[in-house]
């Protein structure tokens, strides 16, 4: 599938009628998704045939396209009913079946729940800009107990640096695979979206 | 919810020690054909809780003859990855709940999602 393909295919998946804010429920540009998931296939081989897990799916962009890409299965984890729904309706039009969901709350988990039972993580965590300082890192923590492999996840680029030294803490590597100065897998942002502006892999 | 999730579910109430695995108590269960790949069903199975799965299946009557334990060379069996596939990604729960073995906490499945939140008490 080329990456043009997938991006237009990606445009239909519906998003939240009314996005909660304290759950900063901003949905993933389907550019965005795209060119993620076009990256972690393509260059690192990370889907075709992988467990995958996504993590804060909301209404599942991010998972439909790993499903597309042919991932053996992709799980979709949510806090909320009503982004699950969607996400379910979703994959529903879509007719895609390797896509399943768990509603919970990835902040409670306890550390050996899930462990590496997943070959890759994806996701576009809450970046904690809503009373909810911290949240990104609490996500993050939760994808590296999870993923066999790696860890894919958007952020802003301002909160690199940080990421950077926690990543240092916990003993894993990162490396930014996409992102708006990056000659390699470039992200062309609309202004609306500048606040997702960079992908980064972890590995443990 | 499909088997291979369910594999990886578990119960943390409060005060729980092993809550696991989760017992399926089905209302609504269809069948949901999925590409079956050979590669991905065997990279998947020695990372299984086999019995279970074998248990899960048994008890929604999708056992078929899945053996108890795991036979051995199955990465050439294809009729057995076939099975295993059916089992693990085709059956899929749509209404029912699944119950924790240890506190009998039960957690709803609705529309095929399973709903894990715990009450502020249970944490």
């Amino acid at each position: 599938m080329k990456l043009k393909e997938l991006e237009s295919c990606l445009q239909q998946v519906d998003v939240f009628d009314e996005p909660k804010i304290l759950l900063e429920q901003y949905p993933t540009s389907p550019h965005i998704a795209a060119c993620m998931l076009y990256t972690i296939h393509n260059t690192f081989d990370d889907v075709e045939g992988k467990l995958v897990a996504d993590l804060g799916c909301g209404c599942g962009v991010l998972s439909i396209g790993a499903a597309m890409l042919d991932a053996g299965l992709c799980v979709g984890f949510d806090i909320d009913d009503d982004a699950l729904e969607i996400f379910r309706r979703n994959a529903e039009e879509f007719e895609i079946s390797n896509v399943d969901l768990v509603q919970c709350d990835l902040c409670s988990l306890e550390a050996e729940t899930y462990a590496k039972k997943f070959d890759t993580v994806i996701m576009n965590p809450p970046f904690g800009t809503k009373h909810n300082q911290g949240m990104d890192m609490k996500f993050l923590r939760a994808a590296l107990t999870m993923a066999k492999t790696a860890v894919y996840s958007l952020h802003k680029t301002s909160t690199r640096e940080h990421i950077q030294k926690k990543a240092n803490d916990w003993g894993v590597k990162m490396e930014v695979i996409a992102g708006e100065n990056n000659t390699v897998h470039p992200l062309d942002l609309q202004p609306k979206h500048s606040n997702t502006n960079c992908v980064l892999s972890l590995q443990n | 919810m499909k088997l291979l999730t369910h594999n990886m579910l578990t119960s943390h109430v409060k005060g729980v020690t092993k809550g696991y695995p989760l017992l399926i108590k089905a209302t609504e269960v269809k069948m949901n054909e999925v590409e079956f790949n050979p590669q991905f069903v065997t990279r998947m199975i020695p990372k299984l809780e086999w019995s279970a799965l074998v248990q899960a299946a048994e008890g929604l009557g999708q056992r078929q003859d899945l053996p108890g334990e795991l036979v051995s060379d199955y990465e050439k069996n294809e009729d057995f990855l076939k099975k295993v596939h059916r089992v693990l990604l085709e059956v899929e729960v749509i209404e029912g709940c699944l119950q924790c073995p240890e506190s009998g906490r039960e957690f709803p499945i609705s529309r095929g999602i399973p709903n894990m939140l715990l009450n502020e008490d249970e944490v």
